[in-house]
């Protein structure tokens, strides 16, 4: 009996270890994702907002990735989870959420579930988030994912994410994972005015730039590039 | 190449060359540390070489797949590196084992040298022509079992002459088994990158190959996904109402997707097409005939029908991609390719257009890369002579007064193709005699795509209103047409400043240069010469960029450019640790002064033989419209000629000799002559005979390079005469620096000419060439 009450104290003992270290790292993460948000803004001054700083430190975005990238969960980078697909860099997840500008009243569609991180962010910040995958494999993760970590306003499905979420529409904001060769005319038509749709623009491990599209009140559509990256000038001595 | 290039992508390519020269090299040191033991044991070692180098062709193809290395990743996990080391490792052992063959035969079998050199260079010229012929005949994996036999009868021919070694016997009757019977095909199929378009387009629910297609030209793959449709429309407007039909995708090597798209002869359901970018210059021109310039799938056909072509040529390069669309989906395409206001070239699109006798209203290069591919900077390496300056005087010079040239590129923030290809255009059309190059350019832009209109001619008033009023229509930018009013730039796809005018407006300025020296990026325009039109990066902004990396900025540097980068500095240290550094096991015992003077001498020869070799292989590339032909003609012409250079070197001694001359100085003169001729007429030629038959231009490149690879064969073996009379202690050593050299000079040729040219790595070479004369002169006479 002494036994096993001696290996569940030193199991317990090391869980928890373990949790300290990804709360350590999760800290340091969150200092480098701010620190470069200072300088990847359009202004010296600017930061991430809190409320996107503060779902950043509650998600536990080593429970995201698979077993062998857990050693670099916290690091600010890209990693791959598997069927060619990536979870996004922690910079950038926050870059993309800030840009949203998510309420808690929002309702939120992102098309490419992929390992759920950028919704269980989302899950943190507004009413409801739908989030459509097209691979199988991770749709099915995402969702037993999700749902084991208690993000239930949090509705996943398979399915085609061209069309969007018409019962559920029209949308405060749709986040697009991935860039397609177009924008879906249905994502823009189930935005609502006054709502955001951002996407991402590069390949899987070097976003490039961020699209923004804004509805506004009138219906009309207005779109921002925003350089993932701020480098000024462009044409600098060197 | 070809496995390199589907599995991962083009630029592996560069990484077989130099691994083909580590592997003679390194044998070439095994066997001199060895000879002692291997020479009375020939036919036993050369048996079991040939037999291991068949074995390790088809075990290294399996293992070198199952590395875990993913090239985009590069940036951020240094662990890639590693895999790639081992990757490069792992695709050695083959060609170590072939290389251990020759030398053995050489080494071995002096009395029959001749014979053997010329068998040796007989195979390999018929080889590299062959394997494109087997290639076109079957996939690459099959090609591989076909060498792998080939590479076993040579074992089993010299294995037979042994007195029976059951061991050897067994292992080469069970592999040949294994090989003609035996092989699972999911052991040898080609693992390509999860991250490429075809294995993402693979995990989509009921998503499936229809049919595979492969040749030298690629290996091309058509996928439908019925549950998931493909939908490629690259430029289309936020503001359309209208979504393509349902696609099949075409990939090529895995990846640079081009869609095939249901068409029933009902053009309302192409409504979308009249809704990109790409459809500016149909509002301009009147039931125009046009030229489509890589037809791919067939998009940019139907783009042109849409929008009123009343006639169109299409140009595409893969004959099995125009099958596609004209027979194997003919009923899916709606018999596209019949209609009969089309005809279908199949071409290569520069040569096409050099030789069209015809003017188009239109000629319009399509946009065939990917977004992926071209953003991520793994194109950095391919050469492409279809935006260079020389080819956009082609381009204008074959369009009507009043027509134009439309190309539509991704669009990339901070600008780098569009403001390149301005540049290119605007030098093009100063050359064309254009003393006001602003008068006819038009640039717009969607969010990912830009597309530039070059007139022949001023663009009017009216045009440019119509060209307004399309940007508006669609909430595209104009981001140039003549006389444009800064207010008109920047308004519905808001970028932090208005790149591209203020881009455009400097390159028409009269600080161009200055404009292009201070940008960030390579954007000066590509030119026959300097072929890397996706090459961007400059070496002064790298440290810029790397302290970036963390902060969104990975997609500012080519990775294509530093794996090239990182091939090179893998291959110097697998280079002196497998070549070099065994050889210190060799006796060194040699007249004072030889080591240096002849070392430098071997090792000027290696990096200058292997600097002209890539540039000509490069510089053909243009001619014979592929890199695989190029290749193939230039690699053997050279091995064929230099070997009969080399048999006549022993002559060319003799009558130096007489005249009191340095048989090498005859030689390197030989060399500097031709070579600066055809850096001068090269150009010239190749643009008059461009036009004529694929066979036809292959004999004349063969003819070209002969008298060349002639002169370039001789100085190594008059070198290494000289040195069995004086020194043959240093024959090892002169075998592995100049291995070395070569290993080195494959990636270092690729690294000058996207940075200086072809013409700077031919100049260099030359330069090699007589230092090396000079200092072998008091010593080779």
């Amino acid at each position: 009996m002494k036994y096993f009450v001696c290996v569940f104290l030193l199991l317990a003992l090391t869980a928890h270890a373990d949790d300290t270290d990804y709360a350590s790292a999760r800290m340091a993460m969150l200092t480098e994702v701010q620190n470069y948000a200072k300088l990847a803004r359009d202004t010296d001054d600017a930061t991430f907002n809190d409320d996107v700083m503060r779902a950043l430190a509650t998600v536990e975005r080593h429970e995201f990735v698979p077993e062998s990238e857990k050693p670099f969960a916290y690091e600010n980078h890209p990693l791959p989870i598997g069927h060619g697909q990536t979870i996004s860099q922690p910079y950038i997840v926050a870059l993309m959420t800030e840009l949203i500008d998510a309420k808690p009243d929002d309702v939120v569609l992102e098309i490419g579930t992929g390992s759920g991180y950028q919704a269980a962010i989302l899950a943190k910040l507004v009413n409801h988030v739908y989030s459509i995958e097209i691979i199988e494999a991770l749709a099915d993760q995402a969702r037993e994912r999700l749902a084991r970590l208690g993000y239930d306003n949090v509705t996943t499905k398979l399915s085609d994410g061209y069309y969007g979420w018409e019962e559920h529409a029209p949308f405060d904001a749709i986040v697009v994972t991935a860039a397609p060769s177009h924008i879906p005319p249905p994502l823009i038509q189930q935005l609502k005015p006054g709502g955001r749709l951002v996407v991402p623009v590069g390949g899987r491990f070097m976003t490039q730039q961020l699209l923004l599209i804004e509805k506004t009140e009138d219906d009309e559509i207005i779109t921002r590039q925003i350089a993932a990256v701020r480098f000024v000038p462009l044409t600098g001595k060197h | 190449m070809r496995v390199l290039s589907i599995v991962q992508w083009h630029h592996f390519a560069y990484m077989i060359i130099s691994l083909a020269l580590l592997g003679y090299g390194a044998s070439g040191t095994f066997i001199a540390v060895n000879k002692r033991w291997l020479e009375p044991r020939f036919d036993l070692a050369f048996a079991a070489s040939g037999l291991l180098f068949s074995i390790a062709m088809i075990a290294c193809f399996v293992l070198g797949q199952r590395v875990p290395f993913n090239a985009l990743e590069i940036v951020w996990d240094p662990r890639q590196l590693i895999s790639l080391s081992v990757i490069y490792l792992v695709f050695f052992v083959p060609f170590f084992f072939a290389a251990c063959c020759i030398g053995l035969a050489f080494t071995c079998r002096k009395s029959f040298v001749s014979r053997i050199y010329f068998f040796d260079l007989l195979g390999a010229g018929l080889g590299a022509v062959l394997i494109v012929g087997l290639l076109f005949a079957r996939p690459p994996q099959d090609a591989l079992i076909v060498l792998a036999v080939l590479a076993l009868v040579a074992s089993i021919t010299v294995g037979v002459r042994l007195p029976p070694r059951k061991a050897l016997i067994a292992m080469q009757i069970l592999w040949l088994g294994a090989l003609l019977f035996g092989m699972p095909q999911n052991l040898l199929g080609m693992r390509l990158s999860e991250y490429k378009g075809l294995s993402q387009a693979m995990q989509v629910v009921d998503s499936e190959v229809l049919t595979a297609s492969s040749s030298p030209l690629g290996l091309l793959t058509v996928v439908e996904s019925p549950q998931v449709p493909f939908r490629h429309a690259p430029g289309l407007s936020f503001n359309t109402r209208f979504v393509p039909p349902e696609q099949l995708a075409v990939f090529t090597d895995g990846d640079s997707i081009s869609a095939i798209t249901r068409f029933d002869g009902d053009f309302s359901a192409l409504a979308y097409l009249g809704d990109v970018t790409a459809a500016l210059p149909y509002q301009l021109l009147s039931e125009p005939h046009a030229l489509i310039l890589g037809a791919g799938g067939g998009s940019d056909v139907l783009l042109a029908l849409y929008n009123g072509a009343a006639r169109i040529d299409a140009v595409e390069l893969n004959p099995q991609m125009t099958a596609l669309v004209r027979d194997t989906y003919a009923d899916f395409a709606g018999h596209l390719y019949q209609d009969s206001r089309i005809t279908v070239h199949t071409k290569e699109a520069r040569g096409f257009v050099t030789q069209s006798k015809d003017h188009y209203d239109l000629i319009h290069v399509g946009l065939l890369d990917s977004f992926a591919a071209s953003g991520s900077g793994l194109q950095a390496l391919n050469e492409s002579y279809l935006y260079t300056v020389e080819a956009i005087r082609d381009y204008v010079q074959h369009t009507a007064p009043g027509g134009m040239l439309a190309i539509t590129r991704w669009l990339k923030l901070p600008p780098r193709d569009s403001l390149k290809l301005v540049a290119t255009v605007i030098e093009a059309l100063r050359k064309e005699g254009v003393a006001d190059p602003g008068r006819q350019l038009a640039l717009i832009r969607s969010w990912n795509t830009s597309t530039l209109l070059v007139k022949n001619g001023d663009f009017t008033a009216n045009e440019i209103e119509v060209i307004r009023e399309f940007s508006r229509s669609h909430s595209f930018d104009t981001a140039f047409y003549p006389s444009m009013p800064a207010s008109d730039a920047n308004r519905f796809n808001i970028l932090a400043q208005a790149y591209l005018y203020d881009g455009v407006s400097a390159l028409l300025g009269n600080d161009a240069d200055d404009f292009v020296a201070r940008y960030k990026f390579h954007i000066a325009p590509a030119t026959d010469n300097r072929p890397y039109f996706f090459h961007f990066l400059k070496w002064s902004a790298l440290p810029e960029f790397m302290s970036l990396i963390r902060r969104g900025g990975a997609g500012l540097i080519e990775w294509g450019y530093l794996i090239l980068m990182a091939t090179l500095i893998q291959a110097t240290i697998a280079g002196a640790v497998l070549i070099v550094l065994p050889l210190s096991r060799v006796k060194r015992s040699w007249p004072h002064g030889i080591g240096t003077r002849m070392g430098g001498y071997f090792f000027l020869l290696g990096l200058a033989f292997l600097f002209i070799e890539i540039a000509f292989i490069q510089k053909f590339i243009l001619f014979l419209s592929h890199p695989l032909y190029s290749v193939a003609v230039v690699l053997s012409g050279f091995l064929v000629f230099a070997g009969v250079g080399s048999a006549y070197s022993g002559r060319l001694t003799q009558k130096a000799r007489q005249k009191e001359r340095s048989p090498v100085d005859v030689a390197v003169a030989g060399i500097s002559a031709i070579a600066l001729l055809y850096l001068v007429l090269l150009p010239f030629l190749f643009q008059q005979l461009i036009g004529l038959t694929d066979s036809i231009k292959m004999l004349f490149s063969v003819l070209l390079i002969a008298p060349l690879a002639f002169c370039m064969g001789m100085p190594f073996p008059i070198g290494l005469s000289r040195l069995a009379d004086g020194a043959p202690n240093f024959i090892p050593w002169a075998w592995g620096i100049n291995g070395f050299a070569s290993v080195i000079s494959a990636s270092l040729a690729t690294l000058l000419a996207i940075q200086f040219g072809f013409t700077t790595v031919v100049l260099l070479a030359l330069g090699l060439y007589v230092t090396a004369a000079s200092i072998s002169r008091n010593y080779i006479r």
